[in-house]
């Protein structure tokens, strides 16, 4: 009897095994990194994100379930440049992973293969949460996600190299498709072009500078910092007069602040999606900007 | 890797994403020379200092039916700077990571320093493993690995007090694993030298303590997450005395100390920036028999002994609003009653400890953090009102704190 059953666990871990093996386990802080990594690795990787896209990555915290899928991961991909520092590194340490450490093929930070913006002159918190890389909110100019993707190709293909052709392949497909999108997109952005934007905190400049927007004011005093009555009170008389179009925000933000300002000068307040899955419609990439380009012209006509 | 993007992006229309493509090419190389300091480990500095004002005189603390470390208790009444925490860490290599963490106790304006943390970890190990060696806080319980700077409120759990002193710090090893599941499965094993309060004296060569503990934890959908364990520590006590009655007490023998520990998080989908709920408990059962003496002018007595105690703590801390916090939390302990030498003393009351807190807290940012706590403590025999203000500052890299 005990020898049938071992006979049938031993069928069973044989059956389980293949379907683990094949897979390469992809760990990602952000959805667009989840995203994009879907796109690059197609069925040949397991795609697991850290963070939704309801969910505020600054405070995020390294829950025991992150600990696990670390733990895990042949791949991790992370935005870097301190955006997740206030919980990868417990993920580092506790995660016990050795393939997936700073240096290693398996550690992938995406702001260390794009240009950076906003990188401070010099650090001071009395200005506020400042990353001294520069400003990680990278994700939101197409042409980011466009950088990283090679490079996650290659090290998909470093890990993973019988898998190479099919990185390639399905890398090269994707950016294919990606520029033909950007085009289509900076197209219909062009009413766009010059439009004066308030943002809740400092997490569009990639998107500003793409679509050369101003971004006149942000409803934060501070990077990071709550918005307050006073710092409120000060931009109502600060953008009276101005042409404004939109008060935009992240799903994760409350809508409190921007209703306040709405309410008082007009300027309609609107939630982007900042990535994949944070507003209804955006489920990939693609659709992602897709929502995120009609919402900012239908603000601008 | 051959990809079409040169040629590709060469050709495209849009001169941004071209632009983009051709800077991301290759990543700008390193400018500036080298000076010696660019690989300064993080360093954080911790501001903590506190106003209090209790109801009885904080010399007389005790807990009905504990002998307590010599450092337990509440702060001093005033103004009174708690703990100035100095964090110094950074990977040594590929292979460790290093962590320290100096304490200044400002004590009557008479400084003092004590290493609170002084380890290394590995970072290269196979197969889910982790070795640490130094000094540092156990990795039993929950509450026991987590620094003051960190806590929900300005004082630790009334268990912790009375059977940790306030947590379990020592030098020795511990060897940990995670399970390779997406349940979060982890077990470790620790061995100290025994020198730390409850254990005492360095026993067996300087091996006289050791721990074993597992945790669990994982998310129920994205707006819950959890995390339970089971610890134990087992411990020699050898030649511990304190104060006691008009002379001193002098204790040989051994302990365990058994711990339960449940937390569950919930955040509306997960985002707990607008509000949170923290819902964390924690019980503890310490088992201690040896031989004691007690010693006064001439005359000195011996006794067995056999403590039997147990505690726990219950706790919430609920966030509101950005920012602003409100937690209460409910403290309980007991222990057998032990004859002997002890009649008459603290350790011969009825009475079970218990203590209501109180708290409402305020970060202006999560680099620093105001606190009033208010709590009813009923851990001897006259019930005392302790008001904290609290401040607790923290300069320099953002640290990550464990869930």
């Amino acid at each position: 009897m005990a020898q049938k059953l071992l006979y049938c666990l031993g069928l069973l871990w044989l059956a389980l095994l293949p379907a683990e093996a094949l897979a390469l386990r992809v760990f990602a802080c952000e959805p667009e990194w989840a995203a994009l990594a879907r796109e690059v690795g197609g069925d040949r990787v397991d795609v697991y994100s850290a963070v939704t896209g309801l969910q505020d990555v600054h405070v995020v915290q390294a829950r025991p379930s992150l600990i696990a899928r670390y733990r895990r991961a042949d791949l991790v991909i992370c935005t870097g440049a301190d955006l997740e520092s206030g919980w990868l590194p417990l993920l580092l340490r506790q995660g016990a992973n050795p393939r997936a450490q700073p240096g290693k093929p398996g550690f992938l930070e995406a702001a260390r293969h794009v240009r950076m913006l906003e990188k401070p002159a010099s650090l001071d918190r009395a200005r506020g949460e400042l990353h001294a890389m520069g400003n990680p909110h990278i994700q939101t100019a197409p042409g980011n996600i466009a950088a990283v993707a090679p490079v996650l190709a290659e090290r998909l293909a470093l890990i993973d190299p019988e898998g190479r052709a099919h990185y390639e392949a399905a890398a090269n497909d994707f950016l294919r498709r990606w520029e033909a999108a950007i085009g289509d997109w900076e197209a219909r952005a062009a009413p766009v072009r010059g439009m004066a934007i308030i943002t809740h905190h400092r997490s569009w400049v990639y998107l500003v500078d793409w679509l050369q927007m101003r971004e006149v004011a942000s409803l934060e005093p501070k990077p990071g910092i709550e918005p307050s009555a006073s710092h409120l009170a000060a931009l109502l008389e600060e953008v009276r007069g101005e042409d404004v179009r939109l008060i935009v925000r992240s799903a994760y933000q409350g809508a409190r602040a921007s209703e306040w300002l709405s309410e008082r000068t007009g300027i309609p307040p609107v939630v982007l999606p900042h990535t994949v899955g944070s507003v209804e419609g955006a489920d990939d990439l693609f659709s992602m900007f897709d929502v995120m380009i009609d919402r900012l012209v239908e603000a601008a006509r | 890797m051959s990809f079409a993007k040169s040629s590709y992006f060469a050709s495209a229309p849009t001169a941004s994403a071209c632009a983009l493509a051709l800077l991301a090419a290759g990543p700008t190389p390193a400018q500036g020379v080298i000076s010696g300091n660019e690989f300064n480990p993080a360093i954080t500095l911790i501001l903590d200092g506190q106003y209090s004002s209790y109801s009885n005189d904080p010399e007389d603390y005790g807990i009905s039916g504990f002998l307590l470390d010599e450092e337990a208790g509440p702060t001093a009444e005033g103004f009174s700077l708690d703990e100035s925490e100095l964090n110094i860490s950074a990977n040594v290599d590929d292979w460790f990571y290093g962590f320290s963490s100096i304490v200044f106790e400002d004590d009557e304006n008479e400084t003092e320093v004590e290493l609170e943390e002084a380890y290394f970890e590995t970072l290269a190990l196979p197969a889910g493993w982790t070795i640490k060696g130094g000094k540092f806080l156990s990795g039993i319980g929950y509450h026991n690995g987590q620094h003051p700077h960190s806590w929900d409120f300005a004082d630790e759990p009334l268990a912790y007090r009375a059977m940790l002193g306030k947590a379990f710090t020592d030098v020795g090893a511990q060897a940990r694993w995670v399970a390779p599941t997406d349940l979060f499965v982890q077990f470790g094993a620790e061995a100290f030298r025994g020198a730390s309060f409850p254990s005492s004296g360095s026993a067996n060569d300087g091996t006289g303590a050791w721990s074993l503990f597992a945790k669990f934890g994982g998310d129920v959908g994205p707006s819950n997450s959890w995390k339970a364990g089971v610890s134990w520590l087992g411990y020699d006590t050898e030649g511990w005395d304190t104060d006691f009655g008009d002379g001193e007490l002098s204790l040989d023998g051994d302990g365990d100390l058994l711990m339960a520990e449940f937390v569950w998080k919930w955040a509306p989908d997960g985002n707990p920036r607008e509000r949170a709920l923290t819902l964390q408990a924690e019980y503890l059962h310490r088992e201690e028999d040896g031989d004691a003496e007690f010693g006064a002018d001439d005359l000195a007595e011996q006794s067995d002994y056999d403590f039997d105690q147990d505690g726990f703590y219950v706790q919430g801390v609920y966030r509101f609003r950005p920012g602003w916090r409100v937690g209460v939390r409910y403290d309980w302990s007991a222990d057998n009653d032990v004859p002997g030498l002890t009649a008459g003393s603290t350790l011969d009351d009825d009475r079970d400890p218990e203590r209501l807190t109180a708290m409402i807290d305020w970060a202006h940012t999560e680099f620093s953090r105001l606190r009033l706590q208010v709590a009813k403590d009923d851990s001897y025999d006259d019930s005392d009102t302790q008001v904290v203000l609290q401040y607790v500052l923290s300069l320099g890299p953002h640290g990550a704190h464990s869930f």
